[in-house]
C-alpha cells in the first residue's frame, strides 16, 4: 500500500497531536465515566435509578426542558424571521443579542434572571397579586431553559430563512395562494426541520444546564431539584456511584439528542439541496 | 379627474395590504416584530441591563469597594491565571485540529469532527465530574498523585483540566469551516515556489484565517473565565484559593451580599458584550 502524498505538509503532525490531544482531555477522562458506572455493579444502578428523589430530579430536567425547547420553537422561528425578513430599528442590536446566552456566564444569567423574578424583582413583583410564582418553582426552571437554549433554534433556522429564495414564494402568489398558504405549504416545508433541529440541540443543552438554573430553581427536593443537581449533592454525600449513575444517563441522553439532530440537519440538506 | 383619483384610490387601498406577492400584510409584520421586541426585551435585555443598575445601587464607591476585597481580587487574580493557561492550549490545538480536518482527507475524518465537538453536549457537571472520578482520592489514578503528593482536585490543575475540556472545541469549531471554505491554493502556491512548512503558515495561512481565529480566541476565552458548573464540582469553594469569579459569584450571592456580587457579575457581562461586539464586527470582517 502506497502512503498518500500530500502537497501541504503537516499532516501526520497535526494529526498526531490532534488525537493525542483529544484522547487525554476528552477520551480518557469520559471513558471513566464508563469505566467507573461498570465497576459499581449494576446494584449500584439499579439502587440510584429507582430512588425516587433522583427519579424526580430526571423527570423534571427532562421535562422543563422539552417545555423549554417547545418555548423556543415558536419564539425562535418568529424571531429568525424578523431579523432576516424585515428591517426595523434595533433589528441589529438584537440580532448581537441573540447570542448573549452564549457568551454571558451562567452563574450571571442565574443571579440576574432570580432577582428579576423573585417576589421583590422588576418582574416578579407584578406576579404577586396573581397566582403565578416564578422564582423557586419548575416555572422558573422552564423558563432559565428558555434563556439558555434560545439562540440553537434563531441560528439554525436563520441561515436557512436567508438562503430560501423567493421564486416559489412568488410562484404561489401569482397561482392565486394567498399569504397564509404560500407560509404553511411552500415556506414552512423547509424550515421546519431545521426548526425542529435547534429545538433538539436546545433540549440537549438544556437538560445538562446548571449555572443558570440553581439560582432560580431553589433546590427543594422532589420540586425543583435538576439531575445536575443531584449529581452535585451525591459528590458531596461521597456517593459516587449514585454521582456516576445519574451522569452516565443523561450523557447517553445527550449523545442520543445529538445523533437526532445531526440527522434532521443532513436529511434537511439532501433534501434541499439547491 | 376626480373620476381617476378615486379610480386611484381604489386600486390602492385593494392593493395596499399586498404591494408585494412575497411580503406579509403589514399587520402581521407589525405583529412578528413586536413579538420579537418583546420576548428578546424581556429575556434578554431586561436581565443584563439589571446586572448594572443592582451593582451600581449603593453608587461609584460601593461599585469600586468590591475590587478592594482581598477575597475578589484572588478570584479575578485565579480566573486569569486558568484563562491564560488554557486558551493558548485550546488554540494551538485549534489550528492544528482545523489545519488536518480543512487540509486533508483521511480515514475518520468525520468521526474525528464528532468528538472534536463532544464537550459541548456534555453537561459541565458531568465535565467536573470525569475529573473528579479520575484524580480523586477514590478516583482512577488519584491515589497515585496523593502519593506524590501532587494535587489536582481541589487545586489549580483541576480547574484548568475542567476549563480546558469545557472550552475545547471552540477554536476548531470556529477555524474548520472557514479553512475549507477558503481553499488551499494560495498555501499550494507557496509550496511550490519553495517555501518551507513554517513559513507557508506564517505567511499564508495565518493572514488567511486571522480573524476567525480572533474571533474563536474570544469565545474560548469568555467560556473559560465564565465556567461555573465544571469548576464548581472540581474546586471545592476554598476562599482565596480555588474561587474563580463565577464561584465567588455565587458564595457572595449566597451570603446576601448583593451589592459585590452584582458587580463581580458587571465585570464578566462586560466581557460577555465585548465578545458579542467584537463577533458582530469580526463577522463584517470576513
Amino acid at each position: 500500500m502506497s502512503r498518500p502524498r500530500h502537497i501541504l505538509p503537516g499532516f501526520g503532525l497535526s494529526l498526531g497531536y490532534t488525537v493525542l490531544y483529544l484522547t487525554l482531555i476528552v477520551l480518557i477522562p469520559l471513558a471513566t465515566l464508563f469505566w467507573k458506572s461498570a465497576s459499581g455493579g449494576f446494584g449500584a444502578i439499579i439502587h440510584t435509578l429507582t430512588d425516587k428523589q433522583v427519579l424526580a430530579s430526571l423527570e423534571l430536567s427532562f421535562g422543563a426542558s422539552f417545555v423549554a425547547s417547545l418555548i423556543n420553537g415558536f419564539f425562535g422561528l418568529i424571531t429568525a424571521w424578523a431579523l432576516e425578513r424585515y428591517d426595523f430599528p434595533g433589528r441589529r442590536l438584537l440580532d448581537t443579542i441573540v447570542d448573549l446566552p452564549f457568551a454571558l456566564p451562567t452563574a450571571v444569567a442565574g443571579i440576574a434572571l432570580v432577582t428579576l423574578y423573585s417576589v421583590n424583582g422588576w418582574i416578579g413583583s407584578l406576579l404577586v397579586n396573581s397566582d403565578i410564582k416564578i422564582a423557586f418553582t419548575p416555572l422558573g426552571v422552564t423558563l432559565a431553559l428558555v434563556f439558555v437554549g434560545f439562540p440553537f433554534v434563531v441560528r439554525t433556522v436563520q441561515p436557512v430563512i436567508a438562503d430560501l429564495s423567493l421564486e416559489p414564494e412568488e410562484a404561489a402568489a401569482c397561482l392565486g395562494a394567498n399569504r397564509w398558504q404560500t407560509f404553511t405549504k411552500v415556506i414552512l416545508p423547509p424550515i421546519l426541520p431545521s426548526t425542529v433541529a435547534g429545538m433538539t440541540l436546545a433540549f440537549g443543552r438544556a437538560v445538562g444546564e446548571y449555572g443558570s438554573v440553581v439560582f432560580i430553581s431553589g433546590n427543594l427536593p422532589f420540586k425543583t431539584e435538576i439531575a445536575p443537581l443531584m449529581i452535585v449533592t451525591k459528590l458531596e454525600q461521597y456517593d459516587y456511584a449514585g454521582a456516576t449513575t445519574i451522569g452516565l444517563v443523561m450523557l447517553i441522553a445527550s449523545f442520543m439528542i445529538l445523533a437526532i439532530s445531526n440527522y434532521l440537519i443532513n436529511r434537511n440538506l439532501r433534501r434541499f439541496a439547491r | 379627474m376626480s373620476a381617476i383619483i378615486e379610480v386611484r384610490e381604489a386600486l390602492r387601498s385593494a392593493h395596499y395590504p399586498f404591494s408585494r406577492a412575497t411580503a406579509e400584510p403589514p399587520w402581521m409584520k407589525w405583529i412578528i416584530i413586536s413579538i420579537t421586541v418583546a420576548f428578546m426585551g424581556v429575556m434578554f435585555l431586561l436581565p443584563l441591563v439589571l446586572v448594572f443598575i443592582e451593582a451600581f445601587r449603593k453608587g461609584w464607591e460601593g461599585y469600586m469597594a468590591t475590587f478592594n476585597d482581598r477575597a475578589t481580587m484572588n478570584a479575578v487574580w485565579l480566573t486569569l491565571k486558568v484563562a491564560a493557561i488554557s486558551v493558548p492550549l485550546n488554540t494551538f490545538f485549534g489550528i492544528a485540529a482545523a489545519w488536518c480536518v480543512a487540509r486533508f482527507k483521511f480515514k475518520g475524518r468525520r468521526l474525528l469532527t464528532v468528538l472534536i465537538e463532544l464537550p459541548l453536549w456534555v453537561s459541565p457537571i458531568i465535565s467536573g465530574l470525569i475529573f473528579v472520578l479520575l484524580f480523586g482520592s477514590k478516583g482512577l489514578v488519584g491515589p497515585w498523585f496523593k502519593e506524590h503528593d501532587i494535587k489536582i482536585i481541589f487545586a489549580l490543575p483541576g480547574i484548568v483540566l475542567s476549563t480546558i475540556f469545557v472550552t475545547f472545541p471552540f477554536v476548531a469549531r470556529v477555524l474548520t469551516p472557514q479553512m475549507e471554505a477558503q481553499g488551499q491554493a494560495e498555501e499550494e502556491a507557496a509550496m511550490t515556489l519553495g517555501a518551507n512548512g513554517w513559513q507557508m503558515f506564517w505567511r499564508v495561512t495565518l493572514p488567511k484565517i486571522k480573524w476567525g481565529l480572533l474571533y474563536g480566541i474570544i469565545l474560548c476565552n469568555a467560556r473559560s473565565m465564565g465556567e461555573f458548573g465544571a469548576v464548581s464540582v472540581v474546586s471545592g469553594h476554598i476562599r482565596n484559593k480555588t474561587n474563580t469569579m463565577p464561584l465567588h459569584i455565587e458564595v457572595l450571592y449566597n451570603e446576601y451580599q448583593f451589592v459585590p456580587a452584582f458587580a463581580v457579575a458587571s465585570v464578566l457581562a462586560m466581557l460577555a458584550l465585548l465578545t458579542l461586539v467584537l463577533k458582530s464586527f469580526i463577522s463584517d470582517k470576513r
